[in-house]
């Protein structure tokens, strides 16, 4: 019998193979976020102080509007040709799959960030006057609440008529915690007016409290009917 | 695992009891109650909404009966022997921007199956080449659904369901998959296949079982046509 981690490495491996030929989630993440940026651009002309201010609301909705699209194809390949029943069939642990599929959207949403953040630096003059490294575990942190909510919830609507309005109606409400920690966290950062560790305590709490729940109750959801 | 296997000895491989599945108001199953022996090759017929998809999901542990038992080799818990289950569904559970190998390795993998040896066997024993590179997704029909066997074969199961292996594939690869099943029966394995086509199994299977309005209406070794039934 393999282990947990074998069957997550071989799921994940797969899906970013699967993700490789097809380019479904980035490239539809990519022009939604691209198109975020610039329509942002054209509303807000603010001074170099103003954007410090919103900038992290706006680069954080952004991603967490992009970021819903990949986490609908997340499960639809999973749908095509009933392959998932095959996974529910084998003895494989239903957690090997959630963790496979979360750990596969934290890549696809971090190479999104990774590629849309200098972007935003240039449309809107960014330039932080707090420690900006505390950007790197603010963004992993919230990417990992993003899609770990994200994976769990997709998974949820997978089976309902409309789950590409269903996914958004689930997660945006129990993303709010997080959410607020991100933006205010970045904005603490960029302004340099207060410290962004207590944003950053409070998003790792909020992984560890919502990566248990999906986890314990995941394999619930994968055999619903 | 060992345990069921042990307390397996004696019972029948596969048994039903008083099965009812119920999807809001509609019941697929209705109180279906029955024994299948091992090694043998059971042709699973009967019209449209007749149950018997539901009644192969159920055994598979795809659906959670409404009422009633389900047994596959002396245990009730059907997690406890997926391992020893084989299950093809009428879509073929691949993914169809991959190729057939990387199917196999994929699936095998979670049968905890690192041989690459192994899933090349299992593609040669449908009849296809284990070298194809090209995506599952331009397959004909009918190498689609050899591959969707071989994928429900990778792990050696004891018991195969298989839904509609024929549908869609021409006559003589239809034949060619019967020729399989009968050889694979004569290995030991128990088959269970729903199909339309159950001419294709005459003198193939071991046993008819015909199923009406979610019910096991009639058991027949030979296919009977059916007025006589």
């Amino acid at each position: 019998m393999s282990s947990l981690p074998t069957i997550s490495t071989a799921t994940l491996t797969k899906d970013l193979r699967l993700e490789w030929r097809s380019k479904d989630a980035i490239n539809s993440m990519l022009f939604f976020a691209l198109l975020v940026v610039v329509i942002f651009s054209f509303s807000f002309n603010p001074t170099a102080e103003e954007s410090r201010q919103i900038a992290g609301g706006l680069v954080w909705v952004a991603f967490l509007f992009a970021a819903v699209v990949a986490l609908n194809q997340t499960w639809a390949r999973e749908l095509r040709n009933q392959v998932l029943d095959a996974y529910r069939v084998s003895p494989a642990p239903a957690n090997a799959l959630f963790v496979a599929k979360a750990v596969g959207n934290f890549v696809f949403v971090s190479i999104l960030e990774a590629l849309m953040t200098p972007l935003f630096i240039v449309f809107y003059t960014l330039r932080a006057l707090g420690p900006a490294w505390q950007l790197i575990p603010v963004a992993m942190l919230g990417t990992w609440a993003l899609v770990v909510n994200g994976t769990f919830f997709a998974a949820m609507s997978i089976r309902t008529r409309s789950r590409e309005i269903m996914l958004p109606l689930l997660l945006f409400p129990i993303s709010i915690p997080a959410l607020l920690s991100m933006v205010e966290g970045t904005s603490a950062i960029l302004t340099g007016e207060a410290s962004a560790k207590f944003w950053i305590v409070l998003l790792a709490v909020y992984d560890l409290v919502f990566t248990s729940v999906s986890l314990l109750l995941f394999e619930s959801v994968l055999n619903a009917e | 695992m060992k345990d069921s296997k042990a307390a397996h000895q004696g019972a029948p491989f596969v048994a039903v009891e008083n099965l009812t599945k119920q999807f809001g108001r509609f019941a697929a199953l209705r109180g279906v109650s029955a024994t299948f022996d091992g090694g043998r090759l059971h042709a699973i017929l009967g019209d449209n909404g007749a149950g018997k998809t539901t009644l192969l999901r159920t055994l598979a542990g795809l659906i959670q009966p409404t009422r009633g038992t389900v047994t596959v080799l002396g245990s009730t818990d059907i997690r406890a022997v997926c391992d020893q289950l084989g299950y093809m569904a009428h879509p073929s559970l691949l993914y169809d921007e991959m190729s057939g190998m990387e199917n196999l390795r994929y699936f095998a993998r979670l049968y905890g199956i690192q041989d690459d040896e192994r899933c090349a066997k299992a593609i040669s024993a449908v009849k296809l080449d284990p070298e194809l590179t090209r995506p599952v997704g331009q397959y004909s029909q009918g190498m689609r659904q050899r591959m969707s066997l071989a994928r429900a074969l990778i792990h050696d199961p004891k018991i195969l369901l298989l839904d509609e292996p024929f549908s869609n594939v021409d006559i003589g690869s239809a034949r060619e998959m019967v020729r399989l099943l009968e050889s694979m029966r004569a290995a030991g394995k128990t088959i269970f296949v729903v199909t339309h086509q159950a001419s294709l199994l005459d003198g193939a299977a071991d046993e008819f079982v015909w199923m009406q309005a979610g019910q096991i209406v009639g058991r027949t070794r030979q296919l009977q046509p059916v007025e006589v039934r």
